[in-house]
């Protein structure tokens, strides 16, 4: 009696288990998944590639948004579940999660060959997306006088107020030494030095009491608006959305600004492949990411892109040779290997 | 009838009674067991079983071994007294030419790193650099030209000691402790021993966030626990109300409402009584803020139910043989609201524990909890031992808490004061 109730209980299982890999099996024949970093940009990104690229292929997609952070797709690809085909990366996640194997390595062949991009933006794991720049922000109609520079964002005689920076060590160690007076080029020179770090944190502390530490990029804008803060780091899409859709006047410094590349990547194991590289192909074209920087002011990885904006909207991208002229690119090298000591020394800084 | 023989008489009833009672007790309970079995085989998977899992991961330490294994070997003879021998070298070169080929080297590298700052580099420039099989018997000549890092202790001390397959690693580094080269538990250099420090900060902030909310929250739970039931209703939904309402929301209110721009310093400042803006905001006062209005409600229903159960009847006689209130209150009342005190501040206080969305946006740089750090190493760093070690030690010292706060109530029957 017992013996056939457990043959049952067995059969019940493995109709259930094999239920489950039917599922499993319909989960793979999923439409291609793309994700990006949500907000207005994403609402870019859909206007000007998700849409015409389905009209263009006659692919379905999906488009889901997230908030970064390698240990995410660490656990989407290690899980098994990748739930994500393409996805947007930021450029330490990117070095990282090649390193770890959480990325397809790309087939250049595929999305238009090597030569079509700018030389940073080509990766063996991912392929350019967006130029973009941590600026000095202010609101024009605040402050009289505008600043030069990091060094009046440290100077609160000059301009009275409280500013704002990126919690953490990272753009924030290196802003401190431009305001120090080190040339955009030798930041990181100098930060590999024990004297350079102490340099920075210094720095820091000659306006410690005045600086509100923002987390998240939509913080900025709206410290600024608030008149919460006179200054602040902010990506400069954000001003300039702000500026745009909010009638806000906000004014931007290019001296100085850190540049960062954010990638396309193909999540390793993914099963919709073609479909991401034909996805890839599409938005690489100069033609389709010249639409992008005309909706938000982000420059992009073509190197055709550019020429075929209007001077009006050139002027107020990264990529402009004016605005890229005294800029430094983030440097993902040395972020990997002193980020975990660097975040605990400047916790043990902030908690003095 | 003699006293002894109806003893002995009860005794021998009483023992196939005991049985019986044993048995039907038995029965009682598998069937008890049965029913909540499904619940409990759903909490094991998807409570238990992640904690445990977390638990392993801040002990775990494979990546080493699998990446270098022959150099791990090697340097199991190895004294650490001076520079390990020739054998140890050929083997680290033939572990980093594998690991090369095959793409794992920076996983070694990013765990070495934790250990010495810079190993990433040595790693990776080492196995950049190494071109074919060097000559039997120059592997240590070929490494040390290559990188001078390969003739310090320290580094093979890093590479030994990350040897696993397990460590006690982070769990020391979620202390502010490392071991040092001769295997002694020291503290780490000043500018890397933070966590302690972050602990003490969490527990404060949750213990004051805690008081808050009983100071807040007895009178408004006395007040919602003796109005009529109309009125008292009415009041019931202004407390559940934040409940219905989005965190995030109830926390970009507080922002809005105490910047330095904001509502109440904009007030203070047009009555007159101010004139600079109070910082209000971004840092531990608005945390506190924040928090306690966030959690109040938690503090609130326990004391309710509590007072609830209070009859009348009591104070009216402590009052009736001539107690003054004050007195009738500390005797009589606040006896019967120690249960809902004690479960309402726990309550409290471990969900403060864990809080992370409001201190991130409502606090400076220095009233960041543990959980921040958690959240920073888990995703951003990808650094999941650590995120494992503080996780670890923070529900170590939550379930302390948890067995103490229960040791305390246990004596403490609802007896209205009368044992005392």
């Amino acid at each position: 009696m017992l013996k056939r109730k457990i043959g049952k209980i067995a059969l019940g299982l493995a109709a259930a288990l094999s239920a489950g890999a039917a599922l499993a099996s319909a989960a793979q024949a999923r439409d291609l998944t793309v994700v990006s970093w949500g907000g207005a940009y994403q609402e870019a990104q859909k206007k000007v590639y998700f849409e015409p690229f389905k009209k263009a292929s006659g692919l379905p997609m999906n488009d889901e948004s997230w908030d970064g952070g390698v240990g995410v797709l660490r656990a989407k690809v290690q899980g098994g579940a990748a739930t994500w085909d393409v996805v947007q990366v930021e450029s330490d996640e990117l070095a990282v999660g090649c390193e770890e194997g959480l990325f397809e390595k790309l087939d250049y062949s595929k999305i238009g060959g090597e030569a079509a991009y700018i030389p940073p933006a080509v990766n063996p794991c991912g392929v350019g997306a967006i130029l973009y720049d941590f600026v000095l922000g202010y609101d024009k109609d605040k402050l009289k006088d505008a600043p030069k520079g990091w060094a009046d964002f440290f100077d609160t005689k000059k301009i009275p107020g409280k500013r704002a920076l990126r919690q953490g060590p990272k753009t924030t160690l290196e802003i401190a030494l431009m305001a120090d007076g080190v040339a955009p080029n030798d930041v990181y020179k100098v930060l590999a030095t024990d004297e350079g770090i102490d340099r920075a944190f210094k720095k820091l502390d000659s306006i410690k009491g005045d600086i509100v530490w923002w987390k998240a990029g939509a913080q900025p804008p709206q410290l600024l608006a608030s008149g919460e803060v006179a200054m602040t780091s902010v990506y400069n899409g954000r001003i300039d959305t702000a500026n745009k859709n909010e009638k806000k006047n906000f004014g931007m410094v290019w001296d100085g600004a850190l540049f960062t590349i954010d990638s396309w990547v193909i999540l390793k194991g993914s099963p919709n492949k073609d479909a991401a590289y034909k996805f890839l192909d599409f938005v690489g074209k100069a033609e389709n990411q010249s639409k992008l920087s005309e909706n938000i002011a982000y420059g992009t990885s073509n190197k055709d892109a550019a020429g075929r904006l209007a001077p009006a909207v050139l002027k107020d991208l990264p990529t402009a040779p004016d605005n890229i002229k005294n800029a430094v690119e983030i440097n993902v090298g040395f972020w990997l290997e002193n980020i975990d000591r660097l975040t605990e020394r400047f916790n043990k800084w902030a908690a003095k | 009838m003699t006293a002894p023989s109806a003893t002995s008489a009860n005794a021998s009833i009483e023992m196939p009674l005991k049985r019986q009672l044993k048995r039907v007790e038995r029965a009682r309970q598998f069937k008890a067991l049965g029913l909540i079995l499904p619940l409990l085989v759903f909490l094991l998977f998807t409570f238990a079983g992640p904690i445990a899992g977390m638990l392993w991961r801040s002990v775990e330490d494979r990546d080493v071994r699998q990446v270098l294994p022959h150099t791990i070997a090697a340097l199991a003879g190895w004294d650490g007294k001076n520079l390990p021998d020739e054998e140890a070298f050929a083997a680290l070169v033939s572990d980093i030419q594998a690991a090369r080929a095959a793409g794992t080297l920076a996983v070694a590298a990013k765990r070495l790193n934790y250990a010495l700052n810079g190993f990433r580099t040595i790693l990776t420039s080492t196995g950049r650099n190494l071109k074919g099989a060097p000559e039997r018997g120059t592997a240590k000549e070929t490494l040390t030209r290559i990188n001078p890092a390969w003739r310090e202790r320290a580094t093979w001390t890093a590479i030994r000691d990350a040897g696993g397959p397990v460590t006690s690693f982070y769990l020391l580094a979620a202390l502010d402790l490392v071991r040092n080269a001769d295997g002694a538990i020291v503290s780490a250099p000043p500018d890397q021993a933070i966590y302690r420090n972050v602990f003490a900060r969490t527990f404060l902030i949750s213990l004051s966030v805690t008081v808050l909310c009983l100071i807040l929250g007895f009178p408004v739970a006395y007040l919602l626990a003796t109005l009529p039931p109309a009125r008292s209703n009415l009041l019931m939904i202004f407390v559940l109300l934040p409940f219905w309402t989005s965190l995030l929301v109830r926390t970009c209110a507080w922002i809005v409402l105490l910047q330095s721009k904001g509502v109440v310093n904009d007030s203070l400042h047009w009555l007159g009584i101010i004139d600079e803006p109070l910082r209000l905001i971004y840092n531990r006062f608005g945390v506190c803020v924040a928090m306690t209005h966030v959690l109040l409600p938690f503090m609130i229903l326990p004391l309710y139910s509590s007072m609830k159960a209070i009859s009348p009847a009591y104070m009216r006689a402590a009052a009736s043989l001539g107690a003054p209130p004050v007195t009738a209150f500390l005797r009589i009342y606040l006896p019967q609201t120690l249960p809902g005190i004690g479960a309402g501040s726990l309550l409290v206080f471990i969900l403060a524990l864990g809080y992370y969305i409001t201190p991130a946006l409502v606090g400076g740089a220095a009233d960041q909890m543990i959980s921040y750090f958690i959240a920073l190493y888990t995703t951003e760093t990808a650094n999941w031992g650590l995120a494992s070690a503080l996780g670890a030690v923070l529900l170590l010292a939550t379930v302390l808490l948890a067995l103490v706060y229960g040791k305390l109530v246990q004596g403490q029957q609802v007896t209205g004061g009368m044992k005392n």
